[in-house]
């Protein structure tokens, strides 16, 4: 590996490091998350996978020893709406259905907010569009698995999504004239709640004409004719693949009625809503969401920062819970996504839910809406070691990550990132300094 | 400068008609080219060190010009009675270099920026009576409308003598450019041409030789798709999706016409169709991981360009086999950086890796070029290729990204890129060392007609404040 100095690079370096070897975390208070809580607990690491878990592990002489004693372990958190690490723009707004592009294109592995992310004991973030347009672009989970790259971050086996975005967000694009400019810009349908509703119907429409289109064309080849193939559309593609079931639907959605509107389009067009995002007033229709068997990714208590935001109510967790509905709770920001233990905690306070069913909004939860559960998400045995080790129960305010695991490796020590830093500054100071020494080189200044 | 007194004053009269020609325009001009027409047709620099760069380093031989062409090069050559004869004890004579990626020779372009080369640039703003910009058509709603799209047009329809910038280029001791002509997402075929001639169409010596595609946004207060990077990286994708399937139903057409609709001409895909190869932009690592992955799944040969953090991702290049060109606009503190503005790590570890990275390629054997990137004065251009040298690249090698591996990557080494029998007589003849400060251009031959670039061009300017750039009156950049 041919790689210079900078910080990304050390601190691949460092991650290289932690190579998949088996690691014994030992006498943790383990939070299994689906299977209960282990006082003075071992995990026990193998080839990436959780083999073993219980207050009697034994680990072979060459594994590494990580003594939790009175330490906290739960899994990676997992983070179900997030725009992080988005080079070049999180929105293609320019028209009511950007479904050709796709966030696995511009996927930025050097982000630091990836690491950031990790600090916080985020492992796992499903990466979006943003709600721009009504069907905005493809969206991708990845792993954050700092220093590699963005092909290496992808998670494998996670099903890929489109987002989708109702109300004041894809509506905004109506209005004339720019809110930042005098300049005039060109209207962009819609301009209403109704008009939103009538693209995603139109584009399902097409969507099924195209899937139409080729059968028949493969029917006549196979027949023995000689057609001419149709048109491949980048932009009809994913909304057949969300038919066909391939593609997970992440709608951005606050009020209740288009959250209705919402699901009787899907009930109508023959497809599912995986996740509705936010849904600030999914108290409301909380039935109906779990009929559908969408789940919903909430705020924790963030209200009335929009008019459709105003008739929400930090209590929306715990009702959609109860009524059935898979719920988690996310960041949508770089900030938010370095404590979502702490977000989690809120539904205690409001909700009365327990340490259990809190961290299960981060985790296993979320897990379920991505569809990948079955490999992460909680302590079990065979899943991913996706793992945070807290100095405190992690729904503290005073809890830290002190480390974090992905598929067995350490990407975040808390104790030698700290050690780290002198020797960052130092070498950003030499490069300072080299530069000072010899400004400008490359224009003469004679 | 010449021995020969008579030689001496047949070349100050071929020059002045020469500067004059390229002064004036349309008759003058005409009657500058008849005028060459009576200089004699052999030229021979006798005596000088010849970098032949495909071959041997020649320190005493004799390089013989012959109707724009290398008639021969070697040592004891006989020297024709026709020649005229230039005494080169002391000069070194190199082939042209190549600008591997330019907009030499098409004054209304300007460069494109470096830092841009992989993120996404603005879409250039509206030029008043220059060609239409994309702001100006209306708001494009998908791939389907194809916007920004020049694909069709050709370099080679737009080069000119008249560009300005083409004398400051030869004072660097460039005789040859690959331009393309800088506009919208797909930008145009593009066209090797030299950077002399009597008209634009007798400086291209090959074309098409590639489209360049640039990431560009529309911005705020713009509309029309695409105003993202993966906006960007659908549409192009969209576009070679739809290539396929033209081409595919051409075929299916061209052998069942009858019962299947007739096709629609798309001058679109014709454009790019007949790209021999594509350049994508990539200047950061990820970015570089991002294109060679893109450019694998277009199924098209492709080129990078940009690559100043390619310290980062020398292996990958090298696995890829994908030639680079180099951005010779090394990224530097902005010269109105607030003083109190302390640069993030990864900015400044690239400032000063960046002229690192030719000389890394060099080493693990990728195929490169260096390409201006709005750096239009000799003095510059010689400093920021000095830099490379500086940084580790030797100099054998930097004549050779400069000349043979430019012809190479286009496919044209078969008569542009070294002293070699029989390729065109494109040779710059230097007093010292190529790239050193006191180092002038004395000599410069394009298509076998000599050049004495003006020593002003290659000298800095004066001020401490730069002068107005005398090559950069039309087309400066940003």
């Amino acid at each position: 590996m041919r790689r210079g100095i900078s910080i990304g690079c050390l601190l691949a370096l460092l991650a290289a490091c932690a190579c998949a070897q088996t690691t014994l975390i030992r006498n943790a208070t383990v939070l299994t998350v689906t299977k209960g809580t282990i006082e003075n607990g071992s995990v026990l690491i193998e080839n990436g996978k959780i083999a073993a878990i219980g207050k009697n592990v034994s680990a072979p002489a060459d594994a590494t020893v990580v003594d939790a004693t009175g330490k906290y372990l739960m899994p990676g958190i997992i983070d179900c709406h997030s725009h992080t690490a988005i080079e070049g723009g999180v929105n293609e707004g320019t028209v009511s259905d950007s479904s050709m592009v796709n966030i696995k294109d511009v996927i930025d592995p050097t982000d630091i907010n990836i690491y950031r992310g990790l600090a916080g004991g985020l492992t796992i973030s499903n990466v979006l569009h943003g709600s721009a347009n009504a069907i905005g672009g493809q969206t991708i989970v990845v792993k954050l698995r700092w220093g590699k790259s963005a092909q290496e971050m992808i998670m494998q086996g996670a099903k890929p999504g489109i987002k989708f975005a109702l109300g004041e967000n894809p509506k905004r694009q109506g209005y004339p004239g720019s809110f930042f400019s005098a300049a005039p810009v060109e209207r962009r349908y819609p301009g209403t709640r109704m008009g939103v509703e009538e693209v995603i119907r139109e584009s399902f429409t097409e969507a099924k004409n195209y899937q139409a289109e080729w059968k028949e064309y493969n029917e006549r080849v196979a027949r023995g004719e000689h057609p001419i193939p149709p048109r491949r559309d980048l932009r009809l593609e994913p909304l057949v693949e969300v038919l066909e079931g391939k593609r997970y639907v992440h709608a951005h959605c606050y009020r209740s009625d288009e959250i209705l509107m919402l699901l009787r389009v899907a009930d109508e067009m023959g497809f599912k809503i995986r996740t509705l995002q936010h849904a600030l007033e999914g108290y409301k229709v909380a039935k109906e969401i779990a009929e559908h068997g969408a789940g919903a990714s909430t705020f924790s208590d963030w209200w009335s920062y929009k008019i459709e935001a105003y008739d929400a109510t930090p209590y929306n967790v715990a009702i959609m819970m109860r009524h059935g509905v898979v719920v988690s709770v996310n960041s949508d920001s770089d900030e938010l996504q370095r404590h979502l233990n702490l977000e989690a905690a809120k539904s205690m306070r409001y909700g009365d839910l327990t340490e259990d069913q809190a961290l299960a909004l981060v985790t296993i939860n979320p897990a379920k809406q991505l569809g990948i559960d079955d490999q992460v998400g909680s302590i079990e045995v065979g899943k991913s070691a996706d793992l945070v080790l807290f100095d405190q129960h992690p729904l503290s305010n005073y809890s830290k990550a002190l480390k974090v695991w992905i598929d067995g490796h350490e990407y975040f020590d808390r104790e030698r990132d700290l050690e780290n830093r002198p020797k960052f500054d130092q070498r950003k100071k030499e490069l300072l300094d080299k530069e000072t020494a010899n400004p400008k080189p490359a224009v003469p200044s004679k | 400068m010449c021995k020969n007194e008579e030689i001496c004053r047949a070349c100050d009269w071929t020059m002045d008609s020469m500067k004059q020609g390229l002064r004036t325009s349309g008759l003058v001009l005409i009657v500058a080219v008849m005028a060459v027409a009576e200089v004699p047709s052999a030229i021979a620099i006798k005596d000088a060190h010849v970098v032949t760069v495909s071959g041997a380093d020649l320190p005493k031989a004799t390089v013989l010009l012959r109707d724009g062409l290398i008639q021969d090069v070697g040592p004891n050559l006989a020297i024709p009675a026709d020649a005229w004869v230039i005494d080169g004890t002391g000069l070194t004579v190199y082939p042209g270099f190549i600008d591997g990626l330019s907009t030499w020779g098409i004054p209304g372009a300007a460069a494109t920026p470096a830092r841009t080369a992989a993120g996404v640039a603005p879409t250039p703003a509206p030029k008043p009576a220059a060609t239409p910009s994309a702001s100006e058509e209306p708001p494009r709603h998908g791939p389907e409308d194809r916007p920004q799209n020049h694909s069709f047009e050709r370099a080679a329809d737009m080069v000119t003598p008249s560009d300005q910038r083409l004398a400051a280029a030869r004072a660097a001791g460039f005789t040859t450019a690959a331009t393309f002509p800088n506009q919208g997402i797909f930008e145009g075929l593009g066209a090797m041409i030299d950077l002399a001639g009597a008209r634009g169409r007798d400086m291209v010596v090959a074309q098409p030789i590639g489209q360049q595609i640039l990431f560009r946004v529309s911005g705020f207060g713009r509309s029309g798709f695409p105003n993202s990077l993966m906006g960007n990286i659908a549409y192009v994708r969209q576009l070679f999706l739809d290539l396929n399937q033209y081409k595919e139903a051409q075929q299916m057409y061209e052998a069942h016409p009858a019962g299947n609709r007739r096709l629609e001409y798309d001058h679109d895909l014709e454009g790019l169709a007949e790209s021999p190869r594509l350049l994508l932009p990539a200047d950061e690592e990820q970015q570089i991981d991002r294109i060679l992955s893109l450019g694998r799944e277009l199924k098209h040969p492709f080129v990078l360009y940009g690559l100043h953090e390619a310290y980062k991702r020398v292996d990958e290049l090298k696995q890829a086999k994908v030639p680079a060109l180099i951005s010779l606009k090394w990224p530097e503190k902005p010269k109105d950086a607030d003083p109190s503005d302390i640069p993030n790590y990864r900015d400044l570890s690239m400032r000063q890796q960046a002229p690192a990275v030719p000389g890394m390629l060099a080493k693990a054997g990728v195929s490169f070029a260096f390409y201006s990137d709005g750096l239009d004065t000799a003095p510059d251009l010689k400093k920021a290729v000095k830099k490379a040298v500086d940084a580790g690249l030797s100099r054998a090698d930097a004549i050779r990204a400069l000349t043979l591996s430019a012809a190479q990557i286009y496919g044209v080494s078969d008569r542009l890129g070294s002293i070699e029998k029989g390729k065109i007589a494109n040779l710059v003849v230097m007093k010292g060392d190529a790239f050193e400060d006191k180092t002038t251009v004395e000599y410069l031959f394009v298509d076998g007609t000599e050049f004495e670039p003006s020593k002003d061009l290659q000298k800095p300017p004066a001020n401490k404040e730069r002068e107005q750039k005398p090559a950069a009156a039309e087309g400066d950049t940003n």
